[in-house]
């Protein structure tokens, strides 16, 4: 597999590992969060918590965008597609997703509604123009990665005359985020949490570059480097956070220079910023209301935006209160600190926002993790072998 | 019809609840679905003991009988089409019980308006499978729906098998120590098949290992007869399913090395496009095998002089466990788990 193997040696990989281990400081101790689930799928896909010394430690970001969609919204994405002129196309990972009530896209599928899962938007596309008597609704989410094929969809569908397509927008931009974990009180407060630095997103910096980490890394004194997702991305993410650490520098650096450049992709922000607009407010699940944090459809677009067109009705709905999401998603809180982890919350049953999708930081614990857990109890069955 | 065990049961809302996709892929939904619908109103001693046949005592000879429903999409993949599948799977759960597979049956449900062509491409293709594997289907059914009512066609096939004396595999026999072998690379069945789905279709030189194993299990068990503790053909859940599926039924754990397990690159890159993992993919020419470490050696190595085992490898071993885990060192040297898939294997957003 050129371009994969080359970053999935082994040798490298525990070579990084050990020079972390000689250069990380044994009198302090490094809390590195990635905000991007993609990396939270990574570290623990590949154990890579037993290659780090144990004063190095990672914690889990919000970056996982099914994680982060508010049940409210799947509330109104399932209701909508429960209507007969209607055919929903989906993400796949958004079908597991349950609302307040239980249902997810997966039981309205088996319940009757019309919902297509599709791999790209140009899917969608093609169904709105072979079943021209249908109404195709693009259910879109995701971060700046995925915002530019929604834009490019509907630039698509206007160029076409396609009056039977139209977009139920639910994309959402990382700085917002990464603002609102570093100003919460948890972290900002001395003496609480820890986050040292940042391993910023590679997909989503592939589209807004790595300037717009620069103001954080500035006024909030944290070291951010953006990298891949591969095994060797992120290991040498981590030794170039301890090394600025050390040095005392907190600065934007880029690991991922095979896809990421300073400004980005221009071309791709500009055809976002056509069609697309900032929210007021956007609800995240499992943080709440963060202000200018989520886009819609501009005006002029209107016929082309489901929540217009369809007048749908979203509301805020609340998590189980056990739900510990808000502070896990902070890096305040670990999975297994949660009540509802592995009791009533697991990957088939996801009570809350990090166990939905398979790169939230519970579902990752779960699926590839549970183990240690058990192994650090002191009347634990047997450890790992 | 495989048997859900307790570290993974839930209950079903028989009331309210509908069948899904989840119920059909293998995973922890479907396990609950057997359980708690079929396997709660056909109780009996042979269903419970978990397998994926049933062996059963007739005057002078130990038999078993399995059964299983294909419909696959599309009908036809690289390496083989839902005809040739029907064959070889059914043919590699009898063989799985170390048996000698006799006869077949088939079963056709078929879409009003379904092209005789492809019927007969089929049939043809069913033929020439079962004519290889020395199993005839001797018997069989046909049912025309109306159009809508089906998918192009689904195959039901059943077959009867002898186990040799002195043989005796149960889903319940691994134990602590026993050696782990799979017969050869992961995934290339379900990464061929949706290769060349509608909605999917993309350039992969990978074909279906669909293929009859039971000559493979005859050559394993002449070289290590009773060191075989049980065997399993991967197919939907991929090896994870199955290795979890094992450890619950055993109560025991599993050791797995990731290096150990073979993957085609053309596989890891499909995988990795589509964000899936490989250990979770279909495959329809696989078998793993528990082995006592007496026997594991021998076994090994009469896989590999087989053409169907040429890549078999010890891929692990099981260990004590009270939580079943089915646990693996990485290509790194780190540690996971391997899990049972939540529901349908679903590509991920980005």
């Amino acid at each position: 597999m050129k371009y994969i193997d080359e970053y999935r040696n082994g040798t490298l990989v525990r070579d990084i590992a050990r020079q972390i281990a000689s250069t990380a400081d044994p009198a302090r101790s490094y809390h590195f969060m990635e905000f991007c689930g993609g990396h939270t799928h990574v570290i623990s896909r590949y154990g890579f918590e037993d290659l780090l010394p144990d004063n190095v430690r990672m914690v889990h970001g919000p970056g996982c965008p099914v994680c982060v969609l508010p049940i409210g919204r799947i509330g109104a994405a399932i209701a909508l597609a429960m209507r007969p002129e209607i055919t929903l196309c989906t993400y796949g990972d958004l079908m597991r997703v349950r609302d307040r009530n239980g249902w997810s896209l997966l039981k309205a599928k088996a319940a009757g509604a019309d919902i297509r899962m599709v791999y790209s938007t140009l899917d969608a596309l093609r169904i709105a123009e072979a079943e021209p008597q249908r109404e195709v609704v693009f259910f879109a989410i995701g971060f700046e990665t995925t915002t530019p094929p929604t834009a490019l969809a509907l630039k698509t569908a206007i160029a076409r005359n396609l009056g039977n397509f139209s977009i139920f927008c639910n994309h959402v931009v990382t700085p917002a985020a990464i603002h609102n974990i570093l100003e919460s009180p948890d972290v900002s407060k001395p003496g609480t949490i820890k986050i040292d630095g940042f391993i910023g997103p590679a997909h989503v910096s592939a589209v807004i570059g790595t300037k717009p980490y620069e103001f954080f890394a500035e006024k909030f004194r944290k070291p951010v480097v953006v990298a891949g997702f591969e095994p060797l991305d992120v290991i040498q993410a981590v030794l170039m956070l301890v090394r600025q650490i050390n040095d005392g520098r907190h600065v934007v650096e880029n690991q991922y220079i095979r896809a990421v450049t300073r400004l980005g992709n221009v071309k791709a922000q500009a055809e976002v910023a056509n069609f697309f607009e900032l929210r007021e407010s956007f609800e995240w699940r499992g943080l709440g209301e963060l202000p200018l944090s989520g886009l819609r459809l501009r005006p002029q677009y209107a016929a082309y935006d489901a929540e217009k067109r369809f007048s749908m009705m979203t509301f805020t709905a609340e998590d189980n209160p056990a739900c510990e999401c808000g502070a896990i998603l902070r890096g305040v809180k670990k999975p297994a600190d949660c009540k509802l982890f592995g009791t009533v919350c697991t990957p088939d049953t996801p009570m809350g926002s990090c166990m939905v999708s398979s790169e939230g930081a519970c579902a990752a614990h779960w699926t590839y993790g549970r183990f240690r857990t058990k192994a650090r109890q002191p009347d634990a069955g047997r450890a790992v072998a | 019809m495989k048997m859900m065990m307790e570290a993974y049961s839930r209950n079903l809302d028989v009331a309210n609840g509908r069948v899904d996709l989840s119920h059909g892929a293998g995973g922890r939904a479907m396990g609950q679905l057997i359980e708690g619908i079929f396997h709660k109103a056909f109780d009996n001693i042979w269903l419970r003991a978990g397998n994926d046949q049933s062996a059963f005592t007739v005057p002078g000879a130990r038999m078993v009988m399995s059964t299983d429903g294909y419909v696959v999409s599309p009908l036809f993949f690289p390496g083989g089409n839902i005809g040739s599948l029907a064959v070889h799977g059914t043919i590699n759960d009898i063989a799985m019980a170390a048996a000698r597979p006799l006869y077949l049956s088939a079963s056709f449900i078929i879409e009003e308006g379904f092209p005789l062509a492809d019927l007969e491409r089929i049939a043809e293709s069913m033929g020439v499978a079962s004519r290889a594997a020395g199993v005839p289907i001797i018997t069989g059914d046909t049912k025309v729906v109306e159009r809508g009512k089906a998918d192009g066609v689904f195959i039901s096939t059943s077959g009867v098998g002898v186990v040799p004396d002195g043989l005796d595999l149960r889903a319940d026999a691994a134990r602590p120590g026993d050696a782990v072998i799979l017969s050869g690379s992961i995934g290339d069945h379900g990464i061929a098949v949706m290769s060349k789905r509608e909605n999917l279709e993309f350039d992969a030189a990978v074909v279906s290992d669909s293929a009859a194993l039971h000559g493979l299990v005859a050559a394993m068990v002449e070289a290590g007869g009773r060191q075989i503790r049980l065997m399993r053909d991967p197919t939907r859940g991929g090896i994870a399913a199955t290795l979890n599926e094992i450890a619950s039924q055993s109560k025991v754990g599993f050791h797995i090395d990731e290096e150990a397990i073979p993957v085609k690159p053309e596989v890891a890159a499909a995988c990795e496009l589509l964000g899936l993992d490989p250990l979770n993919v279909a495959n329809e020419g696989k078998l793993v095998a528990v082995a006592g470490p007496e026997g594991a050696k021998a076994i090994l190595a009469a896989m590999r002089a087989h053409p169907l085992g040429r890549e078999a490898a010890l891929v692990g071993h099981v260990v004590a466990d009270d939580d079943c885990f089915v646990q693996m060192s990485t290509c790194f040297g780190g540690g996971r788990i391997v899990d049972w898939l939540s529901g349908e294997q679903l590509p991920r957003i980005c």
